[in-house]
């Protein structure tokens, strides 16, 4: 790949092309549809966190003026994948309701108000059942297990129930690197779970006929996953059940999945009408998202000179009340970042009386990269070291075997590191009960299946049709590959994100993927469209297609031809292509796998009270490896957002469970996500180590960010307390604690 | 239950609805009138994506009762670009990529919108606690914070 | 739920008093709106009370300050003589939810609400003011600080209702305060709270004082031993620390999502120490 090449359109800032809809209010959300005849849905939940459903009865709901449907777990069938199975049971309770908020019960009715006095209808007995939250006490042997025979293989034998799966990464001897070291430190950290706290409920709106025939609107990261696990489920072909991703607000990982479609789909077809189900926001606390909470040990050892010798992670999971298989992505991040030649990572994932765990940006690597990270920063201190110098000391680089397997090709992790030892903030003074902090962070990226479709059109126009939900400006970057790659200017591609009927299939706007999976798409799409426009011209000119060349948005003759006739614009051939053989087009289906991985370096400087133990976010500062920023205020705008995300998860953010197995914080006014005049400007710097695996150089970006705020701002307020803290969220009584602790 | 008739000025129209007695204003707008531009983040006055205006006053419409505003003026986000022109703080978001998903920015425009009717040169931190009640994810807020300053700034005359 | 809009307060009584159901009021309904939402609470009737002519304004005379029961915060936060008289109840005041909230939030519904977070409630303990309430036998007056008996519940009879909120003129080199902690810097609730009003003498040594604490207890707390530990002193150090260790003594909290027992005693008496500086600058003393 020629990383000299001059891009036209790459790197400039266009406005997003749905833009306009969004600053007017006329993009049409998950919630802002309606149909003709439309009935409205309610969802009963559980009050408890763990009871046997004993029975329900719906006579007195269903007998309500106005009740269409009433439908409960015995309105759906069987499925055969044990995954959609549990999605299912996770969507309506099968028998046991196992956790607060687990749909029971759910109706349609002609008005919401109609709706909500049927769900009081609902009569449901419940047998209570003894509950587990906390991941550590969930792994004793006496724990509640909430499925019984549901352990993957990897887990050892005799380990108590709700532990569904163990993974062990790593290489070398780590007992041989702690003994060469001159300190090993070894700590324990909690972590709260966190919600993606998407501003946009979950929504659907689902129409059945009588035909079996579906159509189903929803907010979603992936339709097609959707239309995979709803039709599944509702025992229909896929063909038959048409679902189109309505404008999304905000999923960070946790729309990629389904909560409530099924019960949509389930109570159109018993009711014979169209029905939406939105959540409220208190249902999407209890009932959708979170991430895991962790309870983790870490051991580290390193020399006087700073080089690490040696690391060593137990990484324990909890992820809510269903088997999953997620702390292998924390295993495998948590020493990513460092160039180590003794190194292990383990994972236990366990199940609790908590909702099912869905991703959330990057997930399962915040809370890893947090507790090694803090381990090094302390490290750093101990040996009064620059905590950056360390840093890059032991990063990876190219040619480094990751902690998890495989060699690194071209990463940015020592350019991200330089340039903050550079940036004026980390040299800039600091104020009294102020500190800084800084922490590394990495994140894979994803390739996957993708389609993208490609019509010119006879006005040398372009429209292309993806299958990814744009959740944060993708049709800008997609319709900028477009248009670097044809040549031709942004504002003549418009791009859509196609239905499942008017697209092949594509893997789930996760994974940071899009741009980059999206954009080889893209750009093949137009390669194969080019090669077609080159047959077009050489047919016009007589000549043979090899004659021929594409160059800067237009064929040219070459050779002994070359000269000859003057180059033929897109637009001419575009204008000739019914008279040269019918309309032009370029598609692509592929899996592009070399996603390349990312990293990035976070500072951060806070201010603590010593008095009531408040944190003040005074400074803040991104670097992050992005390969090539496609579009980069959105490239940026994901360095920031996972920042913000990242402060709010190391302050404030938790769930918070009472001995009673209930939520106990489900709204924004006590899931404190961080509010405009908590933060500073988020300062980014943009590195650029082009990935080997795309044209253009792209990496995955929304990630990455995530990763190193927890370290980061936790090093800053211990810094700035002089206490250290093992224990995320670092909320006010807990800093005071400390502080207390240490007088 | 009967209905309630209320008679109300939406965005300088008349407008007449029937609600019920606990339906809100967000739900007739959206519901009713098919205004869905003000969203329903939370239902409870926590995020700010149902930000209206009821007689030039800054409020939640999940927190205004359909029945309150008989007699009112109310504008939304459907109201603030002129025709086709956009507002500047409109084109200003916009270019400012100040937004990711979009669902919070018809209130964020609703909420920046009333601070620089009432303060036209707000400082950084007077809209960042004006914008408090409006909560958005994606952006970690430093986009809509530059483009509101920015807006502000053209809308005085200064030169960007 | 039926729904009725009153023009006098008369007839928000007789309602309240034939209705054989639950009755709620509402004026700003910023508390109302958000229990109908979550089910917590479903009355048989709500009362609009903001047609009431009055209910929207300010007066003051030579005594008092009478302040309408729909006034919302964000007219509060425009009246600027009150604003300069008592900027500790406005800023209280000001300090409840967002600006969306300000626009329809009122003093008395903050009062009325009940809660023992209640941002206004401690400003207005300690600064004496009083409401009138009107019922079937007549007006009556009674301090702030005896509306609220316990979370949740008031000391109104079921057909008693707040008419307005009676401020006395604030007094000549005296001072106001309010500070409570949240984690974030808006949209929380108080975990702890402290507003302090205080008189000074010729000498600028504290001639009277009043200090009451919010969410550390049932009810909002007026704390005289806070008050003793400040009068006679310029706010020396060691009247801070009696101040601060009487305000911890007073508390009674609980463990909850907000804040622990441990971290509201402590926080009280901090923010009791800090408002009262505030108060003591205001009027016109020098630390």
């Amino acid at each position: 790949m020629n990383v000299k090449r001059k891009f036209k359109v790459l790197g400039t800032r266009p406005v997003r092309p749905d833009g306009v809809e969004k600053v007017t209010g006329k993009a049409l959300f998950g919630a802002d549809t309606y149909a003709t005849g439309m009935l409205h849905a309610r969802i009963l939940r559980s009050p408890h966190a763990h009871a046997r459903i004993v029975s329900i009865d719906t006579s007195a709901a269903e007998a309500l003026a106005g009740v269409k449907a009433v439908i409960t777990s015995a309105d759906f069938g069987e499925v055969d994948s044990e995954m959609t199975r549990d999605t299912m049971h996770n969507c309506m309770a099968n028998g046991v309701a196992l956790y607060d908020g687990h749909a029971v019960a759910a109706v349609a009715a002609i008005s919401k108000s109609v709706a909500a006095a049927a769900l009081k209808l609902i009569k449901v007995e419940y047998e209570t059942l003894p509950h587990v939250t906390d991941v550590d006490a969930a792994m004793q042997p006496d724990a509640p297990v909430l499925h019984a025979n549901r352990q993957h293989r990897s887990v050892v034998a005799g380990t108590p129930g709700n532990v569904v799966y163990y993974c062990d990464f790593g290489h070398g001897d780590v007992d041989a690197g702690f003994a060469a070291a001159d300190k090993v430190i070894e700590r324990t950290f909690k972590t709260a779970a966190t919600h993606q706290g998407y501003i946009e409920p979950h929504a659907c709106l689902a129409n059945v006929g009588s035909d079996g025939k579906a159509d189903l609107w929803c907010s979603t990261q992936g339709h097609y996953n959707v239309r995979l696990i709803c039709a599944e489920i509702m025992g229909m072909d896929e063909s038959q059940l048409r679902v189109t991703a309505s404008e999304i607000g905000g999923g960070f990982g946790g729309k990629t999945t389904v909560f409530i479609e099924p019960v949509a789909l389930a109570l159109s077809r018993k009711a014979g009408k169209p029905v939406k189900l939105v959540m409220s926001r208190d249902e999407v606390f209890r009932a959708s998202g979170p991430t895991m909470s962790a309870s983790m040990d870490i051991k580290i050892g390193m020399n006087a000179d700073g080089k690490i010798t040696a690391g060593h992670a137990k990484l324990r999971y909890q992820g809510g009340a269903f088997p999953y298989q997620m702390v292998m992505m924390g295993a495998m991040s948590a020493f990513a970042t460092y160039d180590l030649e003794h190194v292990r990572a383990e994972g236990w994932d366990v199940m609790t009386n908590r909702p099912k765990m869905i991703s959330y940006r990057a997930p399962g690597a915040p809370m890893a990269v947090y507790a090694v990270e803090s381990v090094i920063g302390e490290l750093a201190a101990e040996f009064d070291l620059d905590p950056i110098d360390v840093r890059i000391l032991n990063a990876s680089r190219e040619g480094t075997k990751s902690s998890y397997g495989p060699t690194f090709k071209a990463i940015g992790l020592v350019e991200s590191l330089e340039a903050a030892k550079a940036h004026p903030h980390y040299s800039a003074p600091l104020g009294a009960n102020q500190g800084r902090g800084v922490s590394c962070g990495f994140w894979f990226n994803f390739g996957g299946q993708v389609s993208v479709s490609m019509a010119i059109n006879a006005d040398g126009t372009v429209n292309l049709i993806e299958g990814n939900p744009d959740i944060g400006g993708s049709r800008a970057s997609i319709s900028m590959m477009a248009a670097e790659e044809l040549g031709i200017p942004y504002e003549k591609i418009k791009t859509i994100i196609g239905d499942t009927a008017s697209v092949g299939f594509s893997d789930v706007t996760d994974g940071s993927r899009v741009t980059f999976a999206v954009g080889i798409a893209t750009i093949n799409a137009a390669k194969a469209a080019k090669a077609e426009m080159c047959k077009r011209a050489a047919k016009t000119w007589g000549i043979d297609v090899d004659a021929v060349e594409w160059i800067d948005g237009a064929v040219h003759p070459t050779g002994h031809n070359a000269g000859e006739f003057p180059p033929l614009s897109l637009a001419e051939i575009a204008a000739n292509s019914g008279r040269t053989g019918g309309p032009i087009a370029g598609h692509h289906e592929g899996a592009p796998d070399k996603a390349g991985v990312s990293f990035g370096v976070h500072l951060v400087d806070t201010e603590v009270d010593p008095e009531t133990g408040f944190t003040t976010v005074k400074r803040y500062t991104v670097f992050q490896d992005v390969g090539k920023a496609i579009h980069p205020s959105y490239v940026e705008g994901q360095m920031q957002g996972g920042a913000v995300q990242g402060i709010g998860w190391a302050l404030n953010e938790e769930y918070i469970y009472g001995e009673d197995g209930r939520l106990q914080n489900a709204g924004f006014l006590d899931y404190r996500i961080p509010v405009a005049s908590d933060l500073p400007m988020i300062d980014t710097v943009i590195i650029e180590v082009p990935n080997p695996g795309h044209p253009f150089g792209v990496r995955g970006c929304g990630e990455t960010a995530i990763v190193p705020p927890l370290a980061a701002v936790g090093a800053a307020v211990c810094a700035a307390a002089g206490v250290r803290l093992f224990e995320l969220p670092m909320s006010p009584p807990k800093i005071m604690a400390a502080i207390d602790a240490k007088k | 239950m009967s209905k309630i008739h209320v008679s109300t000025e939406i965005n300088g129209d008349q407008v007449e609805f029937l609600c019920e007695t606990d339906e809100t204003l967000l739900d007739v707008l959206r519901d009713q009138l098919g205004l869905t531009g003000a969203k329903e983040g939370c239902g409870t006055g926590d995020c700010g994506a149902c930000s209206v205006t009821v007689d030039g006053r800054l409020v939640c419409s999940c927190l205004v009762l359909g029945a309150e505003v008989e007699g009112s003026a109310v504008t939304t986000i459907e109201g603030m670009a002129d025709g086709d022109a956009l507002h500047p703080l409109q084109r200003h978001l916009l270019e400012g990529a100040a937004l990711q998903c979009g669902i919070c920015t018809p209130g964020v425009l609703v909420a920046a919108k009333a601070l620089l009717d009432k303060n036209p040169d707000p400082s950084e931190e007077e809209l960042r606690y004006w914008l408090a009640g409006n909560l958005c994810r994606c952006t970690g807020y430093d986009k809509i914070i530059r483009s509101v300053m920015t807006a502000a700034a053209e809308m005085r005359g200064e030169k960007s | 739920m039926r729904y009725v809009g009153v023009n006098s307060f008369a007839d928000a009584v007789d309602l309240m008093g034939s209705e054989q159901g639950k009755c709620m009021i509402l004026a700003g309904g910023t508390d109302v709106l958000v229990q109908l939402k979550l089910g917590l609470v479903e009355p048989d009737l709500l009362i609009n009370i903001k047609a009431i002519p009055g209910v929207k304004e300010i007066s003051v005379s030579s005594t008092e300050y009478r302040i309408g029961v729909a006034v919302s915060g964000a007219e509060l936060g425009e009246d600027a003589g009150l604003k300069a008289e008592w900027p500790g109840i406005v800023e209280a005041m000001e300090l409840i939810g967002s600006t969306q909230v300000q626009g329809r939030a009122t003093l008395v519904g903050n009062l009325c609400n009940a809660s023992p977070a209640a941002d206004a409630v401690p400003a207005l303990v300690s600064a004496a003011a009083r409401v009138e309430i009107l019922g079937p036998l007549g007006r009556r007056k009674i301090n702030v600080k005896d509306v609220t008996i316990a979370p949740g519940k008031t000391s109104l009879a079921k057909d008693e209702i707040i008419t307005a909120v009676c401020l006395p003129r604030q007094q000549k080199n005296s001072g106001d305060a309010y500070l409570r902690f949240i984690p974030r810097t808006e949209m929380d609730i108080a975990v702890a709270s402290a507003a302090v009003n205080l008189i000074l003498a010729q000498d600028g040594s504290v001639q009277s004082a009043r200090v009451s604490l919010g969410a550390v207890a049932p009810t909002v707390l007026l704390v005289d031993d806070a008050a003793k530990a400040l009068v006679g002193s310029k706010l020396d150090d060691a009247a801070l620390e009696q101040l601060s260790m009487a305000c911890s003594a007073a508390c009674s909290p609980i463990d909850d999502r907000r804040g622990t027992i441990d971290f509201r005693t402590k926080t009280a008496g901090v923010l009791a120490c800090r408002a009262a500086k505030i108060a003591f600058q205001r009027a016109g003393g020098s630390l």
